[in-house]
């Protein structure tokens, strides 16, 4: 057995009112793949950022040993200094620089300020060829494909002397054959020694590279395995990524379930900007009436982009399908056609598109639906304020008052906020995106609260998550999407973790 | 914190209030400080009635854009080509007026148009095309001023119709005749009248309005502040009103530039339209994802700016009683130092017109009790320079401490 290269210890990561990371355990061995896995917000992140030294020494607790020594990294550089260098799921290239240029980005072959471009040139193309980037090193980065670009991001890995290198999902953005030759180059740089570690959803990818799988669950370690010792299927990894008991997280709630409000058919939509990449792929569901209908997947599933381009084609281009609302096609082209015909959309980012942040909680309420509380143009100021106060005190919106600024509010309360102003437009259907994201355990069980009293209202609730529990304690079915498409509509009897993970799993391994 | 404190709308205090608005109140102060430091240092020339009826014609054209500078601003746009759209304005209204005869009840709001779609013409590219505001002005401001040339021949054209010059060089007529104007102190009754009513009114109005929002629990500002601005501008107003009645009245411009002001201010905070700009200042996806038309709205920013620089493009050839190619040359400069001395944010969202107003003002007074007392043309700039510095670094430095 070989020596152990990095070991992190009882690493423990706190920000304010969450608990991301605790007391995890990890142990890396010279020379193997190591692949970390976990649901979203299981922690890996967290803690592949407390290994970099993007939170430095000190803001955690526990140890990380390197090389036999324990380590202490303040800032990122230090970190790379020794060797460890990850390479995350956005990537982070110049698009309008060439690939040389980005490989030696910060990091130039110069002498006295001034870059030899032949010598830079030269190595560009060594690591090139060690990588298996056939491209000329003048080559923009704007100009090649993602997965070109990920061999390029390894690439400049490279020219710095690598001993441990972290891959964020580094296949969440490309295609089967890309994906292959990227693992396999993996593997070969396992065979001349180096270590690495991988971060990913795709299973059988996982089950195909690594040596050992560490799952991390909730901020903590769940188990290692060892792929040498034993033969590990994914409902084996599956189950120990989810395998944590429901708890008395979600109200009751006894669903009234009645006629079909929203329903979509045959939704294609290209991309934004890849313009002509299909993003979106036949999707057809429906929301009926008090109900609450969750659609779970993963990152990049298209959950995200299916809402926003039926809310007013806020989202991709070249959209075509039939939206109905109560039986009857509807036009929702524009976001005021969508708000019109009785949708609202809670995003998922409220710091950049939900909320005004330098304005305060009443003239944030008031923003989508000014009609109603104004006359020929002219706002009511005591219409206003009636109407925004008494938001505030359903949704329990706590502030001194409806003038305090929205960006001084607590994640949560902000969250009402917006739920606020979309509860104004009387929708009859409400698409929350990741209504919980980023705010503590009691403000979400306020947040359920509100879904629940919206659903027993007859309004048909269709909620987006990346939470799985939380998908299954508040929804009445689930659609379950995988790269553009829904792959599984589950029963709330049919729906489990496993149910779900295994359907995006099975979808996965078909293309 | 308790659950009570998430029903009770509670109305702030004193403090809380200072602290959120001092902008407002240190600028008004700021003005009134500036205006009793010239009126010293000039030894009363700055407050002499002859005096502040040119105050008030050399900045009515800054303030008039200003206002629509500040809705471009707060949406967080800028536009650099006013001051050529002044210049063109001014040379084809002179082209249709003095060659070729055409009555100026027609050339006026020709001209109001014209500039409309040259805001239209910059406001295209800007919304629907997405170049930023800073380049299409940029260009309009160049090819405006060409056109002018062009349109002009690079000459000189006036002067002016009388009829036409009333705009700016007039005066509301004395509709009161109590006394003989050549024996008594006041000359003009009626303008002395007109603005103790409207200051009656405002006085009425703004308690009426505090009766108002404290029955419907709405936000009112401390009684002391209320007070303390009233009391400031009544007697500045009356003060002023007392002295333009020894001389020759309400000037044309002063009354032009006084309903603009009223119709922005109301525009931008009692109007959906109003509202709207701001929200989308502040946050354009969020503003565009409630259902706001940004585009359009941006597109109409430009052309209400175009249709005001045209407005002050006929009053500056009205007053220089000729149109020349150089005419408005840096006013843009002028009209955006107002609205950011007025507290208007660079990064759109945050700004009032009554901060442009007084900001513009406070320039107005600085250029003119500089001129009084003699100073030139480089040191008025140099310290004007300055007080714009100062006056955003008072912002910056006020948000980083609250």
């Amino acid at each position: 057995m070989s020596k152990t290269l990095l070991e992190m210890r009882g690493i423990t990561k706190t920000f304010p009112g969450v608990k991301a990371l605790d007391n995890v355990n990890l142990k890396v061995r010279e020379g193997e793949i190591h692949a970390l896995v976990g649901e979203n917000g299981a922690g890996k992140s967290t803690l592949m950022k407390v290994l970099s030294g993007v939170y430095p020494a000190g803001s955690y607790e526990g140890e990380i040993h390197f090389d036999g020594e324990v380590r202490r990294f303040s800032t990122i550089s230090d970190s790379e200094h020794l060797g460890i260098i990850i390479i995350h799921q956005e990537l982070a290239l110049v698009p309008l620089l060439s690939i040389a240029e980005n490989i030696f980005l910060g990091n130039e072959v110069a002498t006295n300020g001034i870059i030899d471009w032949k010598l830079a040139f030269r190595r560009t193309q060594e690591l090139l060829n060690k990588v298996g980037l056939r491209e000329p090193p003048g080559t923009l980065i704007t100009d090649i494909g993602v997965g070109k670009q990920q061999l390029v991001e390894i690439a400049k890995a490279l020219s710095k002397k690598v001993r441990l290198l972290i891959l964020d999902e580094p296949t969440a953005s490309l295609n089967e054959k890309d994906s292959d030759a990227l693992l396999k180059l993996l593997v070969e740089f396992r065979a001349q020694g180096m270590t690495s570690i991988i971060i990913s959803h795709k299973l059988n990818e996982i089950k195909k590279v690594a040596d050992q799988i560490t799952i991390l669950r909730d901020g903590g370690t769940v188990e290692t395995l060892d792929c040498h010792h034993e033969d590990i299927s994914e409902d084996r990894i599956i189950k120990g990524m989810v395998g944590r008991e429901m708890e008395d997280r979600y109200p009751a709630r006894e669903p009234k379930i009645g006629e079909t409000l929203l329903e979509v058919k045959n939704w294609n939509v290209f991309h934004q900007h890849h313009r002509d990449r299909q993003f979106l792929h036949n999707i057809s569901f429906n929301v009926r009436a008090g109900e609450v209908v969750g659609i779970a997947g993963l990152m990049g599933a298209g959950r995200t982009e299916t809402a926003m381009s039926i809310f007013g084609k806020s989202w991709g281009h070249k959209i075509t399908g039939e939206v109905a609302m109560r039986g009857k096609p509807v036009d929702v082209s524009t976001i005021p056609k969508a708000i019109d015909a009785g949708l609202a959309y809670v995003t998922e980012d409220r710091k950049h598109l939900g909320l005004v942040l330098i304005d305060n909680i009443m003239h944030n309420t008031t923003l989508a639906n000014l009609k109603g509380v104004s006359k020929a143009a002219v706002i009511d100021n005591h219409q206003e304020t009636k109407v925004a106060s008494g938001y505030r005190s359903r949704l329990r919106i706590r502030s001194h008052s409806i003038y305090q600024e929205a960006v001084n509010l607590s994640g949560g309360n902000q969250q009402k906020v917006v739920l606020s102003k979309w509860l104004f437009t009387d929708p009859q259907v409400l698409i929350l995106d990741e209504p919980t994201r980023g705010i503590d355990v009691g403000a979400k069980f306020e947040i359920y609260t509100i879904i629940n009293q919206l659903a027993a209202e007859g309004k048909g609730i269709l909620m987006i998550s990346s939470e799985m529990p939380e998908l299954l304690g508040t929804c009445d079915r689930i659609y379950v999407m995988n790269e553009g498409r829904i792959v599984a509509e589950l029963s709330k009897a049919e729906a489990s973790q496993e149910s779900i993970m295994r359907a995006i799993m099975r979808s996965g391994e078909k293309h | 914190m308790s659950t009570d404190t998430a029903t009770k709308t509670t109305q702030p205090s004193v403090g809380e209030y200072l602290k959120k608005n001092i902008r407002e109140y240190g600028l008004l102060v700021a003005l009134v400080v500036i205006m009793i430091f010239f009126q010293v240092i000039t030894n009363g020339v700055l407050f002499r009635p002859v005096n502040i009826t040119n105050l008030v014609l050399q900045n009515s054209f800054i303030v008039i854009m200003a206002l629509g500078m500040l809705l471009i601003i707060v949406a967080g746009h800028i536009d650099l080509s006013v001051g050529s759209i002044v210049a063109f304005i001014g040379a084809i209204s002179a082209i249709m007026l003095v060659k070729w005869g055409v009555p100026a009840i027609i050339v006026v709001p020709a001209c109001i148009l014209v500039g409309a779609l040259m805001g239209a013409a910059q406001g295209y590219w800007v919304a629907y095309q997405k170049i930023p505001s800073f380049i299409v002005t940029l260009a309009g401001m160049l090819v405006f001023r060409g056109m002018t040339y062009v349109v002009l021949g690079g000459r000189p054209v006036g002067p002016f119709p009388k009829d036409f010059q009333i705009l700016s060089t007039g005066f509301v007529p004395d509709f009161l005749s109590i006394t003989d104007p050549a024996t008594s102190l006041i000359k003009n009754y009626f303008a002395l009248v007109v603005v103790i009513l409207l200051v009656g009114y405002a006085i009425y109005a703004g308690l009426r309005e505090r009766s108002q929002n404290a029955l419907h629990e709405t936000e009112n500002e401390p009684f002391a502040f209320f007070a303390g601005q009233m009391v400031i501008i009544s007697a500045v107003a009356v003060f002023l009103g007392f002295q333009l009645s020894t001389y020759r009245g309400l000037p044309n411009v002063l009354v032009i530039m006084g309903l603009l002001i009223v119709l922005y201010t109301f525009v931008t905070t009692r109007t959906t339209i109003g509202r709207r700009i701001y929200a989308m200042g502040g946050n354009e996806k969020a503003a565009k994802l409630s259902g706001i038309n940004t585009e359009r709205l941006t597109f109409y920013t430009f052309v209400n700016m175009g249709a005001l620089a045209a407005l002050a493009g006929m009053i500056i050839a009205a007053r220089l009683n000729s149109a020349t190619p150089k005419a408005g040359v840096g006013f843009e400069l002028d009209v955006i130092a107002a609205c950011f001395i007025g507290g208007a944010s660079a990064s759109g969202g945050v700004g009032k017109i009554t901060g442009a107003v007084i900001g513009a003002f406070i320039m107005g007074v600085m250029n003119n009790g500089m001129s009084i007392m003699g100073i030139g043309i480089d040191y008025q700039q140099l310290i004007k320079g300055l007080v714009l510095l100062a006056a955003v670094f008072f912002d910056v430095y006020n948000k980083n401490k609250g």
